[in-house]
C-alpha cells in the first residue's frame, strides 16, 4: 500500500467540483481511498478522523487544496498526480470567468438584487448571510453546519427587516416558477408552500404538478424552523408573505412535528389566517388545533389532495389506493419469495422519505430500524448494518460528510444495494431517486447495474428480490421522468411517483409476509 | 402602500447574487434568471480571527 500527499497553497474550489475530482480519482485502478478538500478546520479532522496525519496538513489553510489518495503501488500514486492539474482544469477555467470574490464585490455588480444564494462552508455561511441581511436582501442559504445560535440570530435579523430567510441548510425552494437549489420543473398556480424540507418540498411540488395543478411559491425554511429555539420565524414571515400573496389560494407547510411551544404560537397564528392552511406535520402524533380554515393531513399525498380540493372541489385526486393490477403484483411477487425473505431494507436519497417511510411502517405497527429512528429504541447500532427491517437516511452525514450527497453521487448507495442483496433474509428493496434541476442527469442509470446485480443474487439463491422505488419528479425535469421510469420498470423494478405509495406497497407486502408465517407456525 | 421587501422577493424576477456552489449560478442562467456568480474564496485567507478585525475596522 502507498499513500500520497499534496497541498497546493492558495487554491481554492467549492466542493462540489472537489467533490467530482473525488470521483474521478476513485475511478482510477488500484485507488482504494482518496480525499479531496480544502484545508478548513471541519476538513482536516476529518482526514484526521479517516486515518490521514501529515503535519503539512496541520499548517495547512481553508485557502489550501489537500489531495490525499491512498492505493496499492506507489506508481499508482504518482499516476494521480501526473493528471491532478487536467483534472483541476475545468475549474480553474471556469473560476478563472468570474474575477468576484465576495459578497461586496457581488452586490457592486448587481445593486438592485433581491436575493443572495449562499453555499459557502459552514463556518462562514452566517457571516456572508448577515451581511446580505443587512444590505437589505432575502437569503437562501443552502449551507449546512451553521449554529443554532447564529440560525436564530439572523431569523430574527431578517423578520425585523422584513426580509426572506430561507435555511440554513435549506436544499429546495420555487419562487415565482423559479427552482433554486435542488427543485423540479413545476407550473405556475395557486398553492403555495411552506417547507421545512427540501425533498418534502419537491415531493409536494411535483405531486401537485402531475395532478394538474400549480404552485405559487414554495418557500424552504430549514429544518430547524418549528423547533422552540427558533420558534417559526421563518415560518411566519412566509406565511404573511403568502396570505397577502393575490396569486395564492391556499397554504401548505410542510414539517416534522414542531416544538411544543411553537406549535401554540402557530395555532393562534393559524386561526387568524384569512386563507386555508393545510399542515402535514409528519410523524406527529397529536393533531394540531388551526381553527376552521386548517386541515391536518398524514402523509404528503394527502396534504396534496386536501390542498387541490380547497381550489378545486370537483377534482379528487387518487387516494393511497392499490389498482387491481398492482395487487396481482403485489401477490406475484411474494410467491416467489424463498421462505428465509422476510424483510424490507429502504435505502433513501431524501430524508423527508426516509421519514415518511418510517411513520408508514410505524403506523401499520410494524418496528423498523434507521439511522435516524423515529423511536430511538430501533438506532441502528451501526448505520451500515442493517438489521431485520431497516430504512436507512443515506443522505446523513454519516455518509455526506466529505464525500457528495446522494442525489449528485449514487456511489455510496450502489454500494449498499448490493450488501442488501446479499442477505437471504431480504424480501424487498425500496429506494427513491429525486430528479430536477441540480441533480445528477444519470441517478437512475448509475444505480441500475447494483439493482439488476442484486435481483441476480437472489435469483442465484432460487428466489426473488422485490425492488419498488418511489420517483420524486416531472415530464419538466431535465432528466425526463418517463425516461427514468421506463428505465427502473425494465430493471424489473416496481415504480410509483409517490414515496408514500411506495412504502405502503412495501409494508402491506411485509405484513401480508408475516401473516402468512404466523398462519403457516400456528 | 409601499411593497416590502419579501414581496419585491415574491413579486418582481429574481436578480440574484450566488455565492459558492457554481452549480447553483448555472441552474438559474437556465431558467433564464439574471444571476450573478461570485467565487467566494475564504476571507483574510481563511484566518477567521482577521476577518473579524477587518469586519470591525470597515
Amino acid at each position: 500500500m502507498a499513500c500520497g500527499l499534496v497541498i497546493r497553497k492558495n487554491q481554492y474550489y467549492d466542493s462540489v467540483f472537489l467533490m467530482g475530482i473525488s470521483k474521478r480519482i476513485s475511478a482510477v485502478e488500484g485507488v482504494q481511498q482518496n480525499a479531496v478538500l480544502m484545508g478548513s478546520d471541519n476538513n482536516k479532522k476529518l482526514l484526521s478522523n479517516i486515518g490521514i496525519h501529515d503535519t503539512q496538513i496541520d499548517t495547512a489553510q481553508p485557502n489550501d487544496l489537500i489531495v490525499a489518495v491512498i492505493a496499492e503501488t506507489p506508481q499508482i500514486v504518482n499516476d494521480v498526480w501526473d493528471k491532478l492539474d487536467e483534472y483541476l482544469k475545468g475549474g480553474v477555467q471556469s473560476s478563472s470567468a468570474s474575477r468576484l470574490r465576495s459578497f461586496e464585490d457581488g452586490l457592486a455588480k448587481k445593486p438592485d438584487a433581491n436575493l443572495v444564494a449562499i453555499s459557502v462552508p459552514g463556518e462562514y455561511a452566517a457571516r456572508e448571510a448577515r451581511k446580505a441581511l443587512e444590505s437589505g436582501l432575502n437569503v437562501f442559504l443552502f449551507s449546512d453546519n451553521v449554529s443554532i445560535d447564529d440560525e436564530l440570530e439572523l431569523k430574527k435579523l431578517a423578520r425585523k427587516k422584513n426580509l426572506l430567510f430561507m435555511g440554513p441548510d435549506c436544499g429546495s425552494s420555487l419562487i415565482g416558477g423559479v427552482g433554486i437549489g435542488f427543485a423540479n420543473g413545476v407550473r405556475k398556480g395557486s398553492i403555495g408552500v411552506i417547507s421545512a424540507s427540501g425533498s418534502g418540498l419537491q415531493e409536494f411540488t411535483c405531486q401537485v404538478h402531475n395532478a394538474g395543478f400549480g404552485i405559487s411559491h414554495a418557500i424552504g425554511t430549514g429544518s430547524h424552523d418549528l423547533s422552540d429555539k427558533i420558534r417559526g420565524l421563518t415560518t411566519l414571515t412566509a406565511l404573511d408573505a403568502l396570505e397577502a400573496d393575490a396569486q395564492t389560494k391556499v397554504i401548505t407547510i410542510l414539517s416534522k412535528p414542531p416544538g411544543a411551544e411553537t406549535i401554540a404560537k402557530l395555532s393562534e397564528r393559524l386561526k387568524n389566517c384569512k386563507k386555508p392552511v393545510v399542515g402535514c406535520f409528519l410523524g406527529i402524533k397529536k393533531e394540531i388545533e388551526g381553527g376552521r380554515s386548517f386541515q391536518c393531513a398524514r402523509l404528503i399525498d394527502d396534504a396534496v389532495r386536501l390542498s387541490i380540493m380547497q381550489i378545486d372541489s370537483t377534482s379528487f385526486p387518487a387516494q393511497l389506493q392499490f389498482t387491481m393490477k398492482e395487487l396481482k403484483r403485489m401477490s406475484r411477487e411474494m410467491a416467489s419469495w424463498s421462505t428465509r425473505q422476510k424483510y424490507i431494507r429502504g435505502l433513501f436519497a431524501g430524508g423527508t422519505f426516509c421519514y415518511q417511510s418510517q411513520q408508514i411502517f410505524r403506523d401499520a405497527g410494524l418496528p423498523v430500524y434507521s439511522n435516524v429512528p423515529l423511536d430511538l429504541k430501533y438506532k441502528l447500532a451501526d448505520p451500515d448494518i442493517s438489521t431485520e427491517n431497516t430504512i436507512v437516511d443515506m443522505g446523513d452525514d454519516h455518509y455526506t460528510v466529505g464525500r457528495p450527497h446522494p442525489m449528485i453521487d449514487g456511489t455510496m448507495r450502489k454500494q449498499r444495494i448490493l450488501v442488501e442483496g446479499r442477505d437471504p433474509q431480504v424480501a424487498v428493496l425500496l429506494l427513491d431517486f429525486i430528479l430536477g434541476v441540480n441533480a445528477a442527469m444519470d441517478l437512475v442509470a448509475e444505480q441500475l447495474e447494483a439493482i439488476v446485480e442484486a435481483k441476480q443474487l437472489a435469483q442465484k439463491r432460487g428466489s426473488t428480490l422485490t425492488v419498488v422505488a418511489s420517483v420524486c419528479g416531472t415530464d419538466d425535469d431535465p432528466q425526463d421522468l418517463s425516461l427514468q421510469t421506463r428505465m427502473l420498470k425494465e430493471s424489473g423494478a416496481i415504480v410509483f411517483l409517490s414515496n408514500a405509495k411506495a412504502a405502503t406497497f412495501c409494508c402491506d407486502l411485509i405484513k401480508r409476509r408475516l401473516e402468512r408465517y404466523d398462519a403457516d407456525h400456528s | 402602500m409601499m411593497p416590502t421587501t419579501v414581496d419585491k422577493l415574491l413579486h418582481r424576477p429574481l436578480i440574484v447574487i450566488c455565492l459558492g456552489l457554481k452549480k447553483f449560478a448555472e441552474s438559474l442562467e437556465e431558467q433564464n434568471v439574471e444571476v450573478i456568480q461570485v467565487d467566494w474564496v475564504p476571507p483574510a485567507g481563511g484566518d477567521k480571527a482577521m476577518a473579524d478585525l477587518l469586519d470591525q475596522l470597515l
